[in-house]
């Protein structure tokens, strides 16, 4: 087929450009805030950082989120999906590529998806009130220790608030209009390794809780306070701890503190050429430290590794003390690694302060694709083929028929009238002179990554193999749209919210054999629940295959719909949430690929594990913290 | 004038029938639907154009029609069968290509090649037939369009009643009449014997299948992937019988679970989404096979399936056999009733391919299915006037006066109606009318004798001894056949009134006690639920309480003096197998050698009561029942009176001789 091999030779888009301009996607998501001053370079003397002048926070994330960040929804104030004055969706910021454009058909779309009309609007409250947050409740020995530590610290009500949730939909809910019975009592900054020692030491003798709160996005009630909770709850915010401490290139390392963000991680090793080549969806706001208390997965590793193949290196304090490795080698003998008694701990054992990832230099070209596929079936079985061949760019995601066309309705306006014919044209040339069908057909988004040359001929054998499946190319704009979306998605939530529809995403991993059987019984059953449940229209209920693997895949599910007519949404949500994990475990799915336990999958840990694997785990909890410091009930 | 006529007409009809509903709908404690006769369009209209009717069945969403070679051709090359060869070529050193050969012809010798034309045709030479044979065939709409529904969903499993040949042949007709998507049906592999009957059924969509091939693994892979290819890709619902073959008796029989725990696995291992198993219940006012298995069961061997032997049959063409009920169930979702009690570990840790045994859970939970899905059989089965006829005869031989029957029969009406049988009564008959409509249809089995109902054995007063007796017991069988088909609706009071009268005590601990016993003997006589003894009493206790038989305590259980009817007729009902069993017992405790094989057994029984018939010393004709007999072994072997031993090509029994069965003393000492 000559299409693929046309659209592989054609320039433009496929520039070595494109990977700078995904760089700066990443980048522009920053303030104009220029560095902090007296912070030339990465430097290993621990805890300068104190001595830097108050100032703008170093990082992304400033302390006072909410000055930067939405305070009941996702992501950066600026930017979100509004209705202008013409009834029509618009994505307002300018941080992201969808920024001040317009999207016409995407109400049609709404209306058409969730029966919602824009009439019915549920709005949340304007601003936290501060009068319905619990106190904090705190010793003043702790206070008069804490103080004389120097480490900075605060008692304000909506510091403490906005870190007692993570982004599961009841957590949001419960900010627009009701409220956390029990949130942390003191929030405090520490800003190196040495400063976590002491406040774990204080908590020691003080006896209180310690929740290390990282970038705050855990989709698994993980960062929610036990209500039972009777200490004093300490809020470790890492973000202050956000430098990269040494790049080793010679061995291709970099040591950083864990509060990084994603973004700064990757825009600080741009600046020597470097990168991780760890992209969660969530990099903007996710930690490291975060990435490795959760077993976190990135969209490209395909060629960098998910996070346990990046960490070399994991320096952890604990009630018992320091625990790390004695060199930093790519691979060691020395019983289980004690690597994956942290990785994946989610925040249960103690807090990571410094680790040590490998580096790759920042690559050459990069370029964007797209498939599209007669049905979901033979999509899959590309995807499998490609696996098989482990040929996998560095992205390859496929995105079920639902989802297709959820994308479509995000399309902004077409600038020419040369453009929408084009559109029109391939359109056509899919649909009728293929014979795909536009209800059934749906589509890969491709990466690729590294010397163009290869780049080129990776190409090449990922098209042909797509073209034995049925497969056609779609062009690099649909492929790098799609990628696009991924980081927008998150922001439509919040616009749901505010008319009556409500959803949320969660993921798997399978074995490939049992993926299509899994994608459409769970798929089925959250229709036949929500049907049950007495919601009045449809949900929108869609899957993709985000990951592939030797052995299976990852799949993400996005489930919502609209509850008007429901008393109790939340709690219809979580029921149908629910069971929706009960079918993919019948299924043969896992309990979570990457986004945790925490305490939202905590009932099904024991099936995942066997009892004896959960006992393993809690003798490990007993003997590194003997007194429950790091209680946030998680996973165990 | 006319049509004011027929106005006023159609008013007066819709009146009554709107009495008739509501009387019915207090008297029936579940609600069922309304029936209507699917012959009557049929005999109006041109058979003909019926037949060449646009056939365009809606089918299972989502799929892709398929020719079935295509569909041979997937199983062969499926991972399972593939599986299995290349095991079997290693184990036997066999080249997988003649493996792969032999496995070639099973799925031609097993296989339907559904053709529309072998529909049509079908359809054509059914209708003429089906009015001949019967009056009326009825159906309820409602069930059909369930069904329609359930049909567009989710795979369909259809598990009908098994009285007769005739009822996969009906209920193919009966989809074909309703539009919906033909059922392939496993039927037993002796049809093939029937050259070209056997062809046309296979192009009417029938598969067929081994009577057994439990060694063969071979067989037992193509087949299971058969039929779950079949169900995964809803080409067409499935249809099997769980009772595996024709029930002799109309007395359900216990149910096989091979077929029903291969069509369940393709859930288990979520496959499929959900799967539909729909009970069918199909009852005959008159059954083709009655004498025929009246034969069959006194020992006068079956005659084999042939061609020869169906044309022959054509005189029956020419006979009356009333009318047929099909009820077609509410479909019952499989993921609804395993919701809970399935541990799917073990489907998620072996690659979903290989071969399984099921586990001890998911055994007891297909048993479980089958049971409850035979309940909803019987639940759901229709009863004619003729059946409380025939049960009130066999009460009152050799004679009885024909009022005395009318108004016995009418009040067992009401009983079976308070103990949840499904009554139709033909419309508008009063009981005299219908009871002699009845015995009209009848004539073989009873008549009318100088105001006297007397039981059909003629010949039996001239010929030899043995020759009365066995005209006699064929009577009493064939009218038996009908009384069956009360007994699972009455069998749990029934019980309770017979351990009350065997206890002799009213102590609810010891009449339970013996009812448990009763119901564990009579295991694979009647129908029950997998362990739930207590439950099952109680449901008795309830209904003898309704009908004012008994009052209980808290600890104790009274007749009443005017419950003595109810109690003296249900023990009377339930006489013959009691009785039977008896002198089955009789026998293997005085006159059985040691070990003795099943056939041995049979005929030993067959003799021994044979001879106490001749003396007078029992009035129990039932006992000559094969069926009994058979069930009665069964019973002993799984309370461990009797062991089996399995002994290369035959099964050996063997009487355990310190079997001490806890309460079987109420059984001895009755003896």
């Amino acid at each position: 087929m000559a299409a693929p091999a046309e659209e592989a030779a054609g320039s433009g888009p496929g520039s070595p450009s494109s990977a700078r301009r995904r760089l700066s996607i990443i980048s522009g998501h920053l303030r104009g805030s220029p560095w902090a001053p007296g912070r030339e370079g990465p430097s290993p003397s621990p805890c300068k950082a104190r001595g830097a002048p108050a100032g703008p926070a170093s990082g992304s994330i400033p302390k006072k989120r909410q000055e930067l960040l939405k305070w009941n929804g996702w992501g950066y104030n600026d930017s979100k999906f509004i209705f202008n004055k013409k009834g029509q969706a618009e994505f307002t910021g300018r941080r992201y590529r969808l920024g001040g454009m317009v999207l016409p058909t995407f109400k049609e779309w709404i209306e058409k998806t969730f029966g919602a009309s824009l009439e019915h609007k549920s709005t949340s409250r304007a601003s936290l009130n501060v009068n319905d947050v619990p106190p904090s409740i705190i010793s003043e020995e702790f206070l008069q220790d804490l103080i004389a530590t120097k480490i900075s610290y605060s008692q304000d009500a909506e510091d403490r608030v906005f870190r007692a949730h993570g982004h599961c939909l009841h957590e949001i809910f419960a900010l627009r209009e009701g409220i956390f019975r029990r949130i942390p009592d003191i929030v405090v900054w520490p800003v190196c390794h040495e400063d976590v020692v002491k406040i774990v030491e204080l908590a020691c003798k003080h006896s209180l809780c310690i929740i290390p709160f990282g970038g705050g996005t855990s989709v698994s009630s993980a960062l929610e306070c036990p209500e039972e909770e009777k200490r004093t709850i300490v809020s470790l915010d890492t973000s202050q701890m956000n430098r990269i401490l040494w790049i080793d290139e010679k061995n291709l390392t970099a040591c950083v503190e864990a509060g990084i963000v994603g973004q700064d991680l990757e825009k600080q090793l741009a600046e020597s050429g470097f990168c991780t080549g760890h992209e969660p969806d969530s990099m903007e706001f996710s930690s490291l430290g975060g990435w490795v208390a959760t077993r976190a997965s990135g969209m490209k590793k395909n060629i960098y590794g998910n996070i346990e193949d990046l960490v070399i290196h994991i320096k952890m304090v604990t009630p018992r003390g320091i625990v790390e490795k004695n060199c930093q080698v790519p691979r060691m003998s020395t019983g289980p690694d004690i690597h994956h008694f942290i990785m994946g701990s989610e925040g249960t054992l103690g807090v990571v302060t410094e680790v040590t990832v490998k580096i790759r230099p920042v690559p050459e070209y990069q370029k964007y694709g797209s498939v599209v596929f007669p049905n979901f079936e033979r999509g899959v079985a590309c995807l499998r083929e490609v696996a098989k061949q482990r040929c996998a760019p560095a992205s390859i995601r496929l995105v079920d028929n639902a989802q297709f066309q959820f994308g479509h309705a995000l399309k902004p306006q077409v600038a020419s009238i040369f453009t929408s014919f084009l559109d029109g044209l391939k359109k056509f040339y899919i649909t009728k002179f293929k014979g795909f069908d536009p209800n059934i057909l749906c589509v890969a988004t491709l990466l690729f990554e590294g010397d163009r040359e290869k780049v080129l001929q990776h190409e090449k054998q990922v098209y042909d193999i797509a073209t034995k499946f049925g497969g056609l190319a779609a062009g690099e704009d649909n492929g790098q749209r799609g990628y696009m979306l991924t980081f927008v998605i998150a922001y439509l939530r919040d616009l749901g919210l505010d008319y009556y529809v409500i959803g949320e995403s969660f993921e798997t991993s399978v074995p490939w054999d049992r993926v299509l059987d899994l994608c459409r019984n769970v798929k089925e059953r959250i229709v036949r629940e929500c049907k049950e449940k007495g919601v009045q229209f449809a949900p929108f209920s869609t899957c993709r295959v985000t990951q592939t693997y030797d052995a299976g895949a990852c799949v993400y599910f996005y489930f919502a719909f609209n509850y008007r007519g429901i008393s109790d949404p939340i709690h219809v949500y979580e029921q149908i949430e629910r069971a929706a994990r009960e079918e993919i475990l019948a299924n043969g799915g896992s309990l979570s690929h990457h986004h945790g336990v925490g305490k939202l999958r905590k009932r099904w840990m024991k099936e995942s594990i066997s009892d004896v694997g959960l006992g393993m785990l809690r003798s490990v909890k007993e003997y590194v913290d003997p007194n429950n410091i790091f209680g946030n009930k998680n996973l165990l | 004038m006319n049509h004011m006529y027929l106005a006023g007409n159609c008013f007066l009809f819709l009146s009554h029938s709107l009495f008739v509903y509501s009387q019915q709908k207090e008297l029936m404690s579940k609600k069922r639907d309304e029936f209507e006769d699917i012959l009557e369009e049929r005999r109006v209209s041109s058979d003909l154009r019926y037949a060449m009717k646009c056939y365009a069945p809606v089918i299972y969403k989502g799929l892709s029609p398929c020719k079935p070679n295509a569909i041979k051709s997937a199983v062969l090359q499926s991972e399972q069968v593939q599986y299995v060869i290349k095991q079997l070529a290693k184990e036997t050193g066999e080249s997988p290509d003649i493996i792969q050969e032999e496995a070639m012809e099973i799925l031609d010798e097993m296989g339907h090649s559904m053709q529309l034309g072998a529909v049509r045709f079908f359809a054509f030479t059914l209708s003429k037939i089906f009015k001949r044979l019967f009056q009326r065939v009825c159906v309820n709409e409602e069930g059909m369009q369930r069904l329609q529904q359930a049909i567009q969903e989710h795979p369909v499993v259809l598990l009908p009643s098994h009285r007769s040949y005739i009822d996969f042949l009906m209920l193919s007709y009966l989809l074909y009449t309703y539009d919906l998507a033909l059922p392939v049906i496993a039927a037993g592999i002796d049809f093939l014997g029937m050259k070209i009957v056997g062809e046309l059924l296979r192009r009417a969509g029938a598969f067929f299948m081994r009577r057994s091939f439990g060694g063969n693994r071979l067989y037992w892979a193509v087949f299971a992937e058969y039929v779950k290819t079949m169900l995964r890709n809803g080409y067409a619902p499935i249809e099997f019988f769980l009772e595996g073959t024709r029930s002799r008796t109309a007395k359900t029989l216990t149910p096989k679970f091979g077929l029903l725990s291969i069509v369940m696995e393709p859930f288990f291992k979520r496959e499929v989404f959900d799967t539909y198993l729909v009970p069918i219940s199909i009852s005959y006012e008159r059954i083709l096979e009655e004498s025929l298995y009246a034969y069959e069961l006194l020992g006068v061997p079956k005659p084999k399936e042939s061609t020869s032997g169906l044309l022959k049959a054509r005189r029956i063409l020419s006979d009356n056999f009333g009318t047929i009920h099909i009820y077609v169930g509410q479909p019952v979702s499989l993921r609804t009733l395993a919701s809970g009690r399935i541990n799917r570990c073990p489907y998620n840790l072996v690659p979903r391919h290989l071969p399984q045994k099921p586990s001890d859970d998911i055994q007891e939970f297909v048993s479980d299915v089958a049971y409850k899905m035979e309940l909803l059989q019987i639940e759901n089965m229709v009863l004619r006037p003729w059946v409380l006829v025939a049960a009130v005869l066999l009460q009152n031989l050799p004679a009885v006066d024909f009022e005395l029957l009318i108004e016995k029969t009418l009040w067992l009406k009401g009983l079976t109606q308070t103990f949840g049988g499904f009554i139709e009564w033909p419309d508008n008959l009063c009981a005299k009318k219908a009871i002699t409509s009845g015995l009209a249809l009848h004539s073989n089995i009873a008549r009318l004798v100088d105001g006297h109902v007397v039981l059909n054995d003629k010949g039996a007063e001239d010929g030899a001894v043995g020759e009365i007796i066995f005209k006699r017991a064929l009577a009493v069988l064939m009218c038996g056949t009908y009384r069956n088909q009360l007994l699972n609706v009455f069998v749990r009071p029934s019980l309770v009134v017979v351990a009350l009268q065997m206890t002799r005590s009213f102590r609810k601990e010891e009449v339970y006690s013996c009812f448990s016993f009763l119901r564990d003997v009579f295991s694979d006589e009647f129908i029950f639920f997998p362990g739930i003894s207590l439950k099952d009493f109680e449901e008795g206790c309830f209904l003898l309480t309704k009908c004012g038989a008994i009052q209980t305590t808290q600890q104790e259980i009274y007749p009443t003096d005017k419950g003595s009817v109810v109690i003296s007729f249900l023990s009377a009902m339930f006489r013959p197998f009691m009785e039977g069993y008896q002198l089955i017992f009789r026998y293997l405790s005085k006159e059985a050698k040691e070990t003795f094989t099943e056939k041995q057994f049979i005929s030993g029984v067959r003799n021994f009561v044979f001879q106490l018939l001749e003396k007078g010393n029992t009035q129990c004709y039932e006992a000559l029942s094969s069926d009994i007999q058979k069930n009665a072994l069964a019973a002993l072997v799984q309370l461990g009176a009797v062991k089996k031993k399995k002994i290369p090509c035959v099964d050996l029994l063997e009487i355990v001789n310190d079997s001490r069965i806890p309460v079987q003393k109420p059984v001895a000492a009755r003896l």
